[in-house]
């Protein structure tokens, strides 16, 4: 793990955004669990409430140009990668006007146009996919990162132990991004990890790692920087693992029988966005009337997108079929 | 007593694990967390963590272990969360599990259960709703149920346990919820045949798991018409009960086949061709069929319902045969 402190304080300018970041996904999720309440939003809905602080350092360490591979907990991946609240909430709503047409909701968030590849609901099935993308990448000549955004849950899977092995072998530009927020649903990493220290599991696949507090933006920023940088070098991959605490239920179905309360109360002590603003204001780059600003303009988005998904409309059912293949029947055309 | 599926299930494992000490339950989040669908909720603490054994996520690793310990003369009962994360173990299902008899000349059985859910309708998109099942059916070697009723969640188990070769059982995910009675004495049921859950003379609806209540909602519609439906529930999708497919339509002359499966290549159409192979000459109009449409299930509600087969098309395509169309 990197040295607590080894992040400088940030300029102003610069942690207000981290600030402002954070508070965006937040608000907006809070929101989303209470669409989900009033069946607004259906289906799953995994919050990422408690884990800001990653999604917004490693955001801060990519380029326009690089390439996201996410999970179904990915709002705020998709927000800070700049798909606009309202195409967002959209499609958590299922509008025709949401970011994959309404047809994927919660889970599969994509946006194509700013690379962001969704999305994936199958646990680890996003990791040979950022593979992919960057051996692209490779064969084009193409300076560019994929990272790749998973849970602990899907280092068990072997397509977490394939695709480090695969890039690595071939040299590939992936950031490998674990959100390590010590459950997979209700089993603790103890439970289903023999190794815990993951730099370990990396070094089996000879793949640069290094592990972070995932609870301080500044220190994941930093991190994700390095592991950026020596990745976008044409080093190969680089395993980043932010150790991290999901606050709210694995989705709207779990009674949390696996986790005591107390244990969730003690890492809220150490929330992210509080965290930030402690550290800001103690070096007096924070003014109450920041966060104020900060906050308002989180509702007004919030609101804008909620008000954008409820006027929109519902895609209709003649275009049932649409977009399953290239062409509305799939049929292959004459030899080219 | 009144009961609901999930408890049938439940009562069904209980009482494998309490009969057979060779008996474990295994799979994600089984334990603590209670089962994803909350089937297996308290049976860690009635059993304890070695025979009820939460996994990592490695689907293939943990269903090729169930087939392992099947070998070796353990009664294993895998449950896999849902069919679309089978898509991880089917390897091990298919070119073991199937397999493992045949190769081997006779000398090795695997005597394993396979619990997963299935099946759409609670939106949650195209990664969770699939139901292919009808696929499994396709591979000699495994045996394929689909428990459609509370009677058969909490009797097949039981059965399939007793069964010497592989068996995959398919639990509609939304039917955990469905209440209804179940005798006291409930035990338990065959895992041969198919039954007719309501007579009928006039055509005859095959359905299964999931599509039973619509295809049994159709038949009511249908018979404030004058039109007797006879509902005949598959149960076992593989070895299929074909007596049973072509007796029913025998009577009736008429069938419509309803399957969540997609229409091409699917459980339907393997029905289908039976009643073509086995009872040509006493159809009246050619078999019809109710599938989901050629598109992976949508989120939204309103795109998801008119994807999947809904009683008011299961009727229609039944009043299309008797001629009241
Ligand atoms: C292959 C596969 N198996 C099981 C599931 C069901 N499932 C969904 S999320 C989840 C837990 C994943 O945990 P983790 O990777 O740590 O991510 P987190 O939810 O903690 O962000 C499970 C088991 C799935 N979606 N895909
Ligand atoms: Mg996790």
């Amino acid at each position: 793990m990197s040295e607590p402190g080894t992040a400088a304080v940030p300029s102003r300018e610069h942690g207000l955004a981290l600030l402002s970041d954070m508070l965006r996904i937040r608000r907006l999720e809070e929101r989303c669990a209470e669409l989900y309440g009033q069946g607004k939003i259906r289906g799953f809905l995994h919050l990422y409430i408690g884990e800001e602080a990653v999604a917004t350092g490693a955001m801060r360490a990519l380029r326009p140009e690089d390439a996201i591979v996410a999970t179904y907990r990915e709002h705020g991946h998709a927000l800070l990668r700049g798909v606009p609240a309202a195409a967002l909430m959209a499609e958590m709503f299922g509008k025709a006007t949401g970011c994959s047409r309404g047809r994927g909701g919660s889970m599969h968030l994509f946006d194509a146009g700013r690379r962001f590849y969704g999305g994936n609901a199958i646990v680890a099935g996003g990791l040979p996919l950022a593979v992919g993308l960057a051996l692209a990448d490779r064969l084009r000549d193409e300076r560019r990162v994929t990272a790749c955004f998973f849970g602990d849950g899907a280092l068990a899977e072997g397509e977490f132990h394939e695709s480090l092995n695969l890039a690595a072998l071939w040299r590939l530009p992936v950031l490998f991004l674990c959100e390590n927020n010590l459950y997979a649903m209700g089993t603790a990493i103890e439970r289903h990890q023999a190794q815990l220290d993951l730099t370990l599991k990396a070094r089996g696949y000879a793949t640069a790692a290094e592990s972070v507090d995932g609870m301080d933006v500044l220190a994941v920023e930093a991190a994700a920087r390095r592991a950026a940088e020596y990745v976008r070098a044409g080093e190969g991959p680089f395993l980043l693992e932010a150790k991290t605490y999901r606050f709210r239920a694995h989705s709207a179905y779990d009674p949390e029988l696996y986790r005591p309360k107390e244990e969730v109360e003690r890492w809220k002590q150490r929330d992210p966005i509080p965290a930030l603003e402690a550290t800001l204001r103690a070096a007096g780059l924070l003014a109450d009337e920041d966060v104020a600003g900060i906050e308002r303009e989180a509702a007004r988005e919030v609101e804008e997108a909620v008000a954008f998904a409820e006027a929109s409309p519902w895609e209709p059912v003649e275009d049932l079929l649409r977009d399953v293949y290239a062409t509305p029947e799939g049929r292959g055309g004459g030899a080219p | 007593m009144r009961t609901t599926y999930r408890e049938a299930v439940r009562m069904a494992l209980r009482e494998a694990l309490a009969r057979d000490p060779r008996v474990f339950l295994m799979g994600e989040d089984v334990g603590r967390y209670g089962g994803t669908y909350a089937v297996s909720r308290g049976l860690l603490e009635e059993f304890g963590p070695e025979r009820v054994r939460d996994t990592p996520l490695s689907e293939s690793t943990f269903v090729g272990a169930g087939i392992g310990a099947a070998m070796a003369g353990m009664r294993p009962i895998v449950e896999v969360m849902t069919v679309n994360f089978s898509l991880l173990c089917l390897d091990q299902i298919v070119n073991n599990a199937a397999l493992l008899r045949h190769m081997s000349g006779g000398q090795v059985a695997v005597p394993l259960v396979i619990r997963m859910a299935t099946g759409a309708g609670r939106q949650v998109a195209a990664q969770h709703s699939h139901s292919l099942e009808g696929w499994y059916a396709h591979i000699p070697g495994i045996k394929v149920v689909a428990p459609a009723t509370i009677e058969d969640a909490r009797g097949m188990l039981a059965a399939a346990l007793a069964d010497p070769d592989p068996v995959l059982v398919f639990e509609h995910a939304a039917l955990y919820g469905l209440e209804g009675e179940l005798a006291e004495d409930a035990g338990p049921v065959d895992i041969a045949r198919a039954a007719v859950r309501r007579p009928g003379r006039d055509v005859s609806l095959v359905a299964y798991g999931g599509t039973l209540g619509k295809a049994l909602a159709a038949a009511e519609a249908l018979a404030r018409e004058g039109v007797e439906a006879e509902v005949l529930d598959l149960r076992v999708l593989r070895p299929l009960d074909v007596e049973a497919i072509l007796a029913s339509v025998r009577r009736t002359r008429r069938a419509v086949v309803v399957d969540e499966g997609w229409r091409t290549g699917s459980l339907s159409a393997e029905v289908s061709a039976r009643i073509m192979e086995g009872a040509f000459y006493d159809l009246d109009a050619p078999v019809a069929r109710v599938c989901s449409a050629e598109v992976p299930i949508p989120y939204p509600r309103h795109l998801e319902e008119a994807a999947l087969p809904q009683p008011e098309a299961i009727a229609a395509a039944a009043r299309r045969l008797v001629g009241h169309g």
